[in-house]
């Protein structure tokens, strides 16, 4: 039984965290082969063959992989689909993309977000906002898996898989990459990190969130935010945490000015430790904390970073 | 009406309503969706407002609405058609609420009614809400040849192409797809309008087709059985601490700070 697992390789780099997760999930199904693709993909191959539990490297350059458009990605994963039988990636957004896709083309249904291997054919995965599990079992003869990393401890290092440089696919040529905006920040990445501190529509302005964002440094940690201060404009998109956003399992999950709404608890119920601060003690969110402390945020967390 | 006015093809689920607290079902056989109040899916409401929003910039001639599964997905395709949507199709593939069509089989079927309609741009959701899935528009796509654009936060239609910016893990990514594409809207990309009473009552003459998935030969028979569901492991009550000195002392006995 072989798997072919899909690297998350940005720009050339090999995203080690999110890769090294998907490895953890789908080593008990078989010898897992890591296909770093992108226009520079070598190095991204280098570090994939030093994962713990990566039997082989398959790296393919091209221009046309550049920016992971999904249709010359898709081309390239279901022209090696042949001698794998689990097709799988961390559930990032771009492998969330990509991998409907191959399933289609392969005519086997996707298995999305999955959280938990039973076996070859049957996997649990959360449904209804992380509300409920679902088991099921698939009748395919390939699957195709996207694993919620948040729920698997990353394979570690000292792997020396070999590596193999391939060709692309044919490009369909149906879309181009114009650009990417990206905001560079020395702070840990969100869905890797230990500790994160999340502002919510309390915390009133994108002037005020930097408060989060001094929690944050205190605490070496992400940022992150629910929707409503996403959409108010007080953070940038990549930060929202829930259903629809990131999902994050950090050691410690700070979360200030969040009333706890279902779709935000869903990306982030699974932390360790929560801290909840909140002003009005009826607030869901005080339901899934260890600690919560009803307090006005803009007392509580500059005394908390004095304190800490 | 612009020169190259499209048509526009909008799939539509109906969900349980987000504010609605699931409940599983004793036996594990699934969630409980009897007298449950149901919704259009929220990413389904951006993708027909943006719909109607194309139309009235002269950009779309039709916007038709599709919904697939129970015949209560009529109370959907009203809406859509309460909206702004100018027609709506039903397919009727299952007869209890509790059957879900796989994005696979809703794939098929919408590929169908794309060679039939002719559509030069497909506007779904990202996600239902429901499975969580976020598959379907990528797996019509596949089916089709048609170039993709998901989690749209923007979306310009500029003659044979569409720039579209996508909510990706780093930020924004802008694409340049070639039309006919499949477009999947993330939350940001609109806000939707409510139906007013007028249009609701128009809503109900306008036209509503209803097929059945052996009409388009597609079977429609789940890939994944459904084993079990459970409810997710509670978690522990926590306490309430009366002062930030109190928290940083719990913290530091946990060792987290
Ligand atoms: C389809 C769909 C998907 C969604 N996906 C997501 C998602 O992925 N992530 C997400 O987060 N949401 C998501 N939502 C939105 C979600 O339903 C809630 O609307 C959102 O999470 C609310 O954000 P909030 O808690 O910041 O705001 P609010 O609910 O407005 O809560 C603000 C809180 O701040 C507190 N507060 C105010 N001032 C202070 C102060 N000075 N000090 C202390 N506390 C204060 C208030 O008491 C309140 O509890 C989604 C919704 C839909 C429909
Ligand atoms: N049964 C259905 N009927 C109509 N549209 C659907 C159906 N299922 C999925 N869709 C569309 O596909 C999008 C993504 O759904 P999913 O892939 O199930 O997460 C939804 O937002 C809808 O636009």
């Amino acid at each position: 039984m072989a798997v072919l697992l899909l690297g998350e390789v940005n720009d050339g780099e090999l995203a080690v965290d999110a890769t090294a997760k998907a490895v953890t999930a789908a080593k008990s199904l078989g010898d897992v082969t890591v296909l770093c693709a992108g226009a520079s993909a070598a190095a991204a191959g280098e570090a994939a063959a030093k994962i713990d539990g990566v039997a082989k490297v398959l790296v393919a350059e091209d221009a046309s992989l550049g920016h992971r458009l999904a249709e010359p990605t898709a081309a390239l994963i279901v022209s090696l689909a042949g001698d794998y039988e689990h097709i799988v990636a961390p559930a990032t957004t771009d492998a969330k993309n990509v991998m409907p896709r191959v399933a289609a083309l392969l005519d086997v249904m996707i298995l999305s977000d999955v959280s938990g291997v039973v076996d070859g054919d049957t996997f649990e995965r959360p449904i209804y906002a992380g509300n409920a599990i679902q088991t099921v079992k698939s009748k395919d003869a390939k699957k195709v898996i996207t694993f919620r990393t948040s729920t698997f401890d990353a394979a570690g290092e000292g792997g020396s898989a070999s590596v193999e440089s391939i060709g692309a696919a044919e490009n369909p040529g149906l879309s181009e990459w114009v650009e990417d905006k990206v905001a560079a920040s020395d702070r840990p990445e969100l869905t890797s990190a230990g500790v994160v501190v999340s502002g919510g529509r309390g915390v009133g302005s994108e002037e005020d969130f930097k408060l989060i964002e001094q929690l944050a440094d205190k605490l070496g940690a992400a940022v992150g935010a629910s929707r409503a201060a996403v959409d108010s404009g007080f953070a940038p998109n990549d930060w929202q945490v829930g259903q629809t956003g990131k999902v994050v399992a950090p050691e410690l999950y700070v979360a200030v000015g969040i009333s706890g709404a279902i779709q935000h608890l869903a990306g982030m119920k699974d932390s360790k430790i929560i801290v909840a601060i909140n002003k009005d003690e009826e607030a869901p969110i005080f339901q899934v904390a260890d600690y919560g402390l009803v307090a006005d945020l803009f007392t509580a967390v500059p005394e908390l970073i004095e304190k800490l | 009406m612009g020169e190259n006015a499209m048509k526009v093809l909008v799939p539509v689920k109906r969900v349980i309503d987000y504010n609605v607290k699931v409940r599983v079902k004793a036996d594990g056989s699934g969630v409980d969706l009897a007298n449950v109040k149901m919704s259009m899916n929220p990413f389904d409401e951006i993708a027909v407002e943006e719909a109607i929003r194309l139309k009235e910039a002269g950009m779309a001639e039709e916007v038709v609405a599709v919904s697939i599964g129970v015949k209560q997905a009529q109370e959907t395709l009203r809406t859509a058609l309460a909206m702004g949507a100018d027609r709506a199709i039903l397919v009727v593939a299952a007869d209890d609420v509790h059957q879900d069509i796989e994005p696979l089989a809703v794939a098929k079927i919408l590929a169908k009614i794309v060679e039939e309609e002719q559509p030069q741009l497909v506007m779904a959701g990202k996600q239902a809400i429901d499975n969580d899935m976020n598959a379907t528009g990528q797996m019509l796509s596949a089916l089709l040849g048609w170039s993709q654009a998901t989690f749209a936060s923007e979306v310009k239609v500029e003659g044979d192409n569409a720039v579209v910016t996508r909510e990706v893990d780093g930020g924004l990514q802008t694409i340049k797809v070639k039309m006919p594409a499949i477009v999947t809207v993330d939350l940001r990309l609109n806000e939707p309008r409510y139906a007013s009473l007028p249009n609701i009552m128009k809503a109900k003459k306008k036209p509503l087709d209803e097929k059945t998935a052996e009409d388009y030969g597609v079977d429609v028979s789940p890939r994944l059985e459904v084993v079990k569901t459970t409810e997710p492991e509670a978690r522990k009550a926590g306490e309430m601490v009366p002062d930030v000195d109190t928290l940083v002392a719990k913290l530091k006995e946990k060792g987290v700070v």
